[in-house]
């Protein structure tokens, strides 16, 4: 079965058309940002709530396990019965986000129709699978808690960053794979990386909003005035918690996978290269990263590291998958070269 | 009195605090970083087990500061004492976490829910409502409700029901689980590496081989693997080795068709080794890990002696397979000392294509063109010599010590020879294919296997369940109404509690509906 250059070149086409719709999105994104109902007087009450909410928190222990619900920004401010026009741009950003979703996941499928087999063999075809995996962990996120909505820009912008990488530096032909990689494994190790991947960049971005506003709550309750650029940014994000919530969320969906993704490796490495483990040096990336990652869970459930402490962890942990990814793939040698850069 | 501190009861004090820190959380963390930390020198400086060659040219290229390193071992990270130490100690942190864990959570599995708080205004979600009916049919009621918990109901003295409920242990059972997992993972590795053993060996069309050490060209094996004891049985054949290609030159698949037979006289079988596809029998493995090809050459000694057929593997230098190697043609005597050794050293190209400067190199990895490219020494090739050497090239101590004469040399098609000043001829006949072969042997795979199954499945438990706890009381009021508090806590650090228990809460209503007299207490109706 030979290369199909008509499918292949329709889905290079598709997935140009992708980046092109996110990068709409983005821009519609950013605009309900921008003008959105939380103009001057939204984020100054966000601001005296957040200061009330630190003193209280400092002053007394809270007592269990779990904090207390805290009203969120979003769902604390009066909505208003019509719909402004930002929500409206919001809303048409998600469907515009819906689109290029259709777009790049047709990209990919035909990309597999014109290999005939699962189109996640190299650098270009997996950063395109994590990349839809990001977007889809974003909108399965925005399902759950519409007040996120706005942030979406921010979850598109490494998104349409990646893919770009990936339709320029990283690009390869539409090629069938060597027989190392004839293996129903390929699906399934390779699935569950890229899954586990997209939705770790979406929690990383998540950890990095969280740490901004953070730090805009922070320098807002000690001086008592609003923080300036660029910590200003922050002054429209969701409240602390909810950032830090669903940044734990996404990490703690994706981290069985991820180590499924691990060890399902290692069984297609026991039949492909006679042992399960060798410290290959993709294999010391991905256990260098389950490592922190595994630390970030633990430093969630130990006093003193929860908050800031935990979300630089998370943060480290998707620095070394991205270094697993772009490095070792491209200038470390490996048993994993199949980048298809050279 | 207490009793006078001596140097004893000070050092247990000490030695109590620090077991007590090497157990905690914080700890574990800081070696989880240290583990993360020690692993990188291991990817990006080249390791002795991956790659000998380069890491001896790595600790040359930088003198004392690469013998340093070597002295640190970093250039065996994953072997090294430092690297050892974090993980055993991490090993031990997580027993002494995981050892009272397992007894408290043992005891949970066994004891009724924590009973009933007196304040349910204190708990982060508390509600109340009055119904119709007597605490205990309301108990039972509502005790249906709650299903899938584990349930107390309590009758007091005063007629008051309590009843207190909880669920979600599968999700503390999934994180001890998934810990205990870990360490029989990492015992069952240890383990493994020490009975392991490995052996590689270069197979051509035609011939094969049987499991014995000695007949590996290269054999590994752990400190408690007996040498002499590998699985018996036999490759008798590899009868033929295919590589497909696509149209556009790339490879789309290998195959060694092999006969083998198990034990000493088992009936032949057979099979066809792929990629991906090892064969499996005895507990050991067999894996196709590479191929290339072995020229084919007859030789005519002027003495009218023909050595016909005589084969060499050549090692592929790139993906086209231009391939290098050597023949050893023995004429030397080594008792007497009479007699000429004849070698030849050579370059095959399945597809041969010769630049102006006369140097062969391969366009394509089938062969299309085969060429083979020689160069002919005359004189010792220090086999007598006993000094071991690669048998992928003639020793280049003799050569340069002038032992070996270079006699003549050509680029041969098949078909072709080259003659010698001395009148030996020699024709190049073709080629065979080989194969390399690899047998691996690991008790505890399936075992290890097995543990990475429990690890991931008490990892699902651990981060999808939710632990809750949800307590009532009925208190009577003495005209056939019932004072219903509820009270709920999570104990794990998962969802919404709060839309949660408000769920609860109507579920529970449903059972025990609000009495429809105006009451204070009473929420609003959903």
């Amino acid at each position: 079965m030979a290369v199909n250059p008509g499918l292949a070149h329709l889905s290079d086409t598709l997935f140009t058309t992708a980046i092109a719709t996110y990068t709409l999105a983005m821009g519609a994104y950013t605009a309900e940002y921008a003008f959105g109902r939380r103009g001057h007087i939204a984020a100054t009450t966000t601001m005296a709530m957040a200061r009330e909410r630190i003193l209280v928190g400092a002053g007394a222990p809270l007592p269990t396990e779990e904090w207390p619900p805290l009203p969120t920004p979003a769902a604390a401010l009066p909505r208003t019965t019509h719909r402004t026009s930002a929500e409206r741009v919001g809303r048409i950003a998600v469907a515009i986000t819906i689109l290029g979703v259709l777009l790049h996941a047709a990209s990919i499928a035909i990309r597999g129709s014109a290999v005939d087999e699962v189109p996640w063999s190299n650098m270009y075809q997996f950063s395109a699978v994590v990349g839809l995996i990001a977007v889809l962990a974003f909108l399965t996120l925005l399902a759950r808690m519409p007040q996120i909505r706005y942030l979406g820009g921010l979850i598109l912008l490494p998104v349409i960053l990646l893919m770009f990488l990936a339709g320029t530096v990283l690009y390869a032909n539409a090629e069938q794979a060597v027989p190392a990689l004839q293996s129903y494994w390929l699906a399934i190790h390779v699935t569950a990386a890229a899954s586990s991947e997209g939705i770790l960049l979406t929690s990383s971005v998540l950890t990095m909003l969280y740490l901004l506003r953070r730090r805009y709550d922070i320098r807002a309750a000690a001086a008592g005035q609003p923080s300036r650029y660029p910590t200003a940014l922050a002054a429209r994000l969701p409240a602390p918690d909810t950032l830090d919530k669903v940044a734990y969320r996404a990490a703690v969906f994706a981290f069985p996978i991820y180590t499924f993704g691990v060890i399902a490796g290692a069984i297609w490495a026991e039949a492909a290269w006679g042992r399960y483990w060798g410290w290959d040096p993709k294999e010391t990336w991905a256990f260098i990263a389950w490592v922190i990652y595994a630390a970030y869970l633990h430093a969630r459930a130990t006093a003193g590291w929860k908050h800031r402490a935990a979300a630089w962890i998370n943060l480290t942990g998707f620095a070394a998958m991205t270094f697993n990814f772009f490095i070792v793939n491209i200038v470390i040698s490996g048993l994993h070269s199949y980048a298809g850069l050279n | 009195m207490s009793p006078p501190r001596t140097i004893l009861s000070i050092g247990g004090r000490l030695m109590r605090r620090g077991w007590r820190r090497l157990i905690s959380m914080r700890t574990a963390l800081v070696l989880l970083f240290l583990l993360a930390v020690a692993a990188v020198p291991g990817s990006l400086l080249p390791q002795r087990s991956l790659n000998p060659a380069k890491t001896e040219a790595y600790i040359r290229a930088h003198g004392t500061f690469g013998r340093l390193l070597d002295r640190l071992g970093a250039f065996e990270v994953f072997a090294s004492p430092w690297f050892a130490a974090i993980y055993l100690l991490l090993g031990v942190s997580l027993i002494g976490c995981l050892v009272p864990r397992i007894r408290v959570h043992a005891k949970a599995i066994v004891s009724r829910p924590p009973r009933t708080p007196r304040h349910m205004n204190r708990l982060p979600e508390h509600d109340s409502w009055t119904a119709t009916g007597e605490p205990g049919e309301l108990a039972t009621a509502t005790r249906q409700m709650l299903r899938r918990w584990r349930v107390d109901v309590r009758d007091t003295d005063t007629g008051v029901v309590e009843v207190a409920a909880e669920k979600g242990y599968l999700r503390e059972t999934g994180n001890l689980l998934f810990h205990v997992g870990l360490l029989s993972a990492l015992l069952l590795i240890a383990v493994g590496r020490l009975w392991h053993y490995e052996g590689q060996i270069i197979l051509e069309e035609g011939s094969g081989f049987c499991n014995t050490v000695l007949n590996y060209d290269s054999f590994q094996a752990g400190r408690m693997a007996q040498q002499g004891r590998v699985a018996p049985f036999c490759v008798d054949k590899m009868n033929s080795f295919t590589a497909t290609y696509r149209p556009d030159g790339s490879a789309s698949a290998f195959r060694a068709d092999i006969t083998y037979s198990r034990g000493a006289d088992g009936a032949p079988q057979h099979d066809e080794l792929r990629v991906n596809h090892p064969l499996r029998l005895q507990g050991d493995r067999l894996y196709l890990l590479g191929h290339g090809y072995s020229p084919k050459i007859t030789v005519r000694m002027p003495n009218g002696r023909v050595l016909s057929g005589i084969t060499a593997a050549f090692l592929p230098q790139d993906a086209l397979f231009t391939s290098e190697g050597a023949f050893a043609l023995q004429g030397k005597n080594c008792a007497t000392g009479a007699g000429t050794d004849l070698g030849l050293q050579g370059v095959f190209a399945p597809d041969g294509v010769t630049n102006t400067l006369g140097v062969t190199a391969s366009g394509n990895p089938q062969p299309l063109h085969p060429v083979l490219a020689v160069l002919a020494y005359e004189g010792d090739l220090g086999g007598c010599t006993g000094r071991p050497h690669s048998v992928y090239s003639l020793d280049a101590a003799q050569i340069a010590t002038g032992k070996l004469r270079h006699v003549g040399g050509a680029n041969l098609t098949v078909g072709q020879t080259l003659t010698l000043p001395g009148g030996a001829r020699v024709t190049f006949d073709g080629y065979v294919q080989w194969a390399s072969l690899q047998i691996s042997h690991d008790p505890t795979q399936t075992y290890l296997l097995i543990a990475a199954g429990a690890m991931v499945a008490g990892l699902l438990a651990s981060l999808s369940i939710r632990r809750r706890r949800l307590w009532l009381r009925l208190t009577p009021d003495g005209d056939g109404h019932t004072l219903i508090t509820v009270g709920g806590l999570a104990r794990s650090d998962t969802g919404n509690f709060t839309t949660e228990f408000a769920t609860l809460t109507r579920r529970l209503q449903t059972a025990a509906p609000p009495a429809p007299a105006p009451d204070p207490l009473e929420p609003a109706h959903h």
